[in-house]
């Protein structure tokens, strides 16, 4: 099968493989990059554990071409932290018990993150609207939009 | 966390209040990993040269194979195997096989005849999984449809189609006696002839999908030495691991099985059969094999909650006493018994209820009908009958015009009452429950419902196993050959009683087989209180077990705490006037271990050296 370069900025740095035709970007980064840290849940774009952040807009890897981010800049969880040093938005996560199986955490994360960007002062409608591609089975939705709520107070508290 | 309230005005001299966890946050061990996307779930390891393995799956409900052709598949590009049933070393198991439970009814991949629709036959291993997807799209089977069925009454006529040729009534066998799981407590006869009210209804509840985001799968790869790495998204390691080896005829210690970090399992991972054929697909490969089942899988073929129905006939007096309750339900449990079996056990011993009724009768059914094999999830065996029974508590304070949370506050059982499976009812708290619920909800309840309380009124009385009538329908076969109903009670056969205080079949404590089966608290660490080491508990190294004799129970006028009130309270003072010393003893270091580490806060189980 014919195979297509792609380069893309992964996390901050340059990334450039070979996919094949078809390739959906999710397993071009799990199984191509290496980074696990989007998940595989429904691979029809419905249960958003596979969202990444293509220049800043949340995603669906799943139903996104690889070919199509070329050039472009992605985000992941597994780029969220610095080394060692959490993002807010992980360590409130931890401490509201933003978490049960964790695997649409990754998700999570990265829809909120987006939202943060784009709206520093949510409401609680406004994360539930922001959130509302991601499912979440072990129904741990309250602490989660707490933590979002919470993540956005202390971010603002620090730029202020 | 803000959440959740403790009522510690309630049976607060049943607790030693020291609580060091609850209550108070806590983070989870894992959940560093969860936050940032380094959690090791089975599909997050990497294997070079990784196959993928698709199944072929039977269109029918029910039909017979003639013949499977898979040489069209063989030829297709990328295709590196082609798995058929007679591949399988040792093609049929069941999972409760393992602990000796029911017989082997369901095969690897089905050769003979498929009975619901998704059930595997070919396994086919390719380098892509796109490869494996096309090369499953042209095995032709050609099947001999059949008549089936998917409704459990319909199943039980004496014409129905035979699901499982393991189980030719299309039930679970009890016993080895009966199609059924019995329940007999007194005479429900004779309550309803008391009764003022009978009130019947009908409640039934559809399959439910745990639907975990991660879908069921497994990644088995060639280790060194023979053995195979298999890492998995099981909710059952060692289910999964003995499964394996039997299926594979193989011993376990061949197999390096890895789990323990599950993207939601619910019950729905308890039973997987995706190691074993990950396994087999890696021996016969020699290279990494990937078996996952996608989204419309887990929908379709993923073992759901089974679907229930359940028959709930109850005797009222006009002071909404309830004086009878007859059950007759049916677990649906798909084609192939995986866990039903046992949550019938589960959902007899449930019954009936949270509720004291002197006279009890159920007959649970485990159907086997052309649906999806059910399995766990959360609760499985109690959630359906719990529904049932409590819409039914609504039904009959309707029928008494009583208000529905007093209704259940007069039934509630109390500590010392005998529950309908012969055994006491001990901390209860089911009135207490009625009470806060109807305050928070506002709804009024008399002065006298709100005066109740589960230490008192309970044993005495209705600590006793009354006389109890017995009967023998439904023995095994006996339903093909002639109608016969369902319900307790209704057969031909001739009935029995059991005469009163009288335990139908006593339980016997099997007897430790080998000197290390026998927990030694001495030698296995566990702390005991000064009240459990009674002289009454022979030591064990110091006279010799004597095999265990059934002494007949008590009669029941003398068993049951004395006083009803004040038993329930004074016992537990004392329990904890001899606990709480214990708890705040320092460690002592030179019992009870004589070898490992000793540390206080650090495990006494990573010595490394072998005790004894």
């Amino acid at each position: 099968m014919a195979k297509t370069p792609v380069r893309f900025t992964l996390n901050g740095s340059e990334t450039a493989l070979f996919v094949d035709g078809g390739a959906n970007l999710l397993d071009t980064l799990r199984r191509g990059v290496g980074d696990l840290s989007p998940k595989y849940g429904c691979g029809q774009g419905t249960c958003g554990t596979c969202t990444v952040l293509i220049d800043g807009e949340p995603h669906l890897s799943c139903l996104t071409l690889a070919e199509t981010v070329e050039g472009r800049s992605i985000e992941t969880t597994g780029g969220l932290s610095n080394g060692a040093d959490l993002h807010p938005l992980q360590r409130v996560f931890m401490e509201n018990f933003g978490a049960q199986c964790g695997y649409c955490t990754p998700g999570m994360l990265m829809a909120a993150k987006a939202l943060l960007a784009k709206n520093p002062n949510p409401s609680r409608e406004e994360v539930v609207e922001a959130i509302s591609g991601n499912i979440c089975r072990c129904t741990g939705y309250e602490p989660i939009i707490d933590a979002i709520l919470a993540t956005a107070g202390q971010m603002r508290g620090r730029v202020a | 966390m803000s959440s959740i309230e403790f009522r510690k005005d309630l049976f607060a001299d049943e607790r030693d209040d020291t609580l060091k966890e609850i209550g108070k946050p806590t983070i989870r061990q894992d959940i560093l990993g969860h936050v940032t996307g380094r959690s090791p779930y089975f599909d997050d390891h990497l294997f070079e040269g990784l196959l993928h393995m698709r199944c072929v799956r039977s269109p029918h409900h029910h039909a017979r194979i003639r013949s499977i052709d898979t040489s069209a598949a063989d030829r297709m590009p990328g295709v590196r195997r082609v798995i058929r049933p007679e591949d399988v070393p040792n093609n049929l198991n069941t999972l409760l096989a393992l602990i000796n439970f029911g017989k082997d009814d369901e095969a690897l991949l089905q050769g003979k005849k498929v009975a619901y629709v998704g059930e595997p036959i070919v396994a086919i291993i390719a380098e892509t999984e796109r490869q494996a997807r096309d090369a499953a799209a042209v095995v032709r089977v050609d099947y001999e449809v059949l008549p089936h069925v998917l409704d459990v009454e319909e199943a039980l006529e004496p014409n129905a189609p035979v699901v499982s040729e393991t189980y030719p009534n299309n039930t679970f066998d009890y016993h080895e006696l009966y199609d059924h799981q019995k329940l007999r407590f007194g005479d429900v006869e004779k309550g309803f002839a008391e009764a003022d009210h009978i009130v019947e209804g009908r409640y039934q509840m559809s399959p439910i999908e745990q639907a975990p985001t991660e879908t069921c799968g497994a990644i088995a790869a060639p280790e060194t030495n023979d053995r195979f790495v298999c890492y998995t998204s099981t909710q059952a390691l060692f289910f999964s691991l003995g499964t394996t080896a039997k299926l594979l005829d193989m011993p376990s210690s061949q197999l390096h099985f890895i789990g323990g970090t599950v993207g939601g399992g619910f019950g729905g991972k308890v039973d997987s059969l995706h190691e074993p054929l990950a396994v087999l697909g890696s021996k016969l490969t020699g290279a990494p094999v990937k078996y996952i089942f996608d989204r419309a899988e887990e929908m379709q073929v993923g073992a759901p909650r089974g679907a229930e129905r359940w028959y709930i006939k109850d005797g009222v007096m006009n002071d909404g006493r309830i004086v009878a309750r007859q059950f007759t339900g049916f677990f649906d449990c798909g084609a192939y018994t995986r866990l039903s079996s046992y949550a019938i056990i589960k959902g007899t011993g449930h019954l009936p209820g949270p509720y004291s009724i002197p006279n009890v009768a159920s007959n649970v059914y485990c159907v086997y009908t052309n649906r999806t094999p059910a399995t766990a999830m959360r609760g499985f065996g109690i959630t359906g009958v719990d529904f049932s029974i409590e819409c039914h508590m609504d039904k009959v304070a309707e029928a008494v015009g009583m208000n529905p949370i007093e209704l259940r506050i007069l039934n509630a059982y109390r500590d010392g009452d005998m529950k309908a499976h012969r055994r006491l009812a001990k901390n209860t708290a089911l009135i207490e429950c009625c009470q806060v619920a109807a305050s928070k909800a506002d709804w009024a309840i008399s002065a006298q419902a709100a005066a109740q309380t589960s230490l008192q009124g309970g044993g005495g009385e209705r600590a006793a196993i009354p006389e109890t009538v017995t009967d023998q329908a439904g023995k095994i076969g006996e339903r093909r050959r002639n109608k016969i109903p369902t319900a307790p009670g209704e057969g031909a056969s001739a009935k029995g009683r059991v005469a009163a205080g009288t335990s139908v079949a006593p339980i016997i404590a099997v007897p430790p087989q080998r000197d290390d089966m026998i927990i030694d608290p001495a030698r296995t660490g566990h702390r005991k209180s000064a009240a459990e080491q009674s002289p009454a508990v022979p030591s064990v190294h110091s006279a010799p077990i004597a095999p265990p004799r059934y002494t007949p129970p008590t009669p029941p006028t003398q068993a049951p705490m004395a006083p009803p009130p004040a038993a329930p309270v004074a016992q537990p003072q004392q329990q904890a006037a001899a606990v709480q010393p214990a708890a705040a003893e320092p460690y002592k270091p030179t019992e009870p271990f004589q070898k490992g580490i000793k540390r206080p806060g650090v495990s006494r189980f990573i010595s490394g050296t072998r005790r004894r």
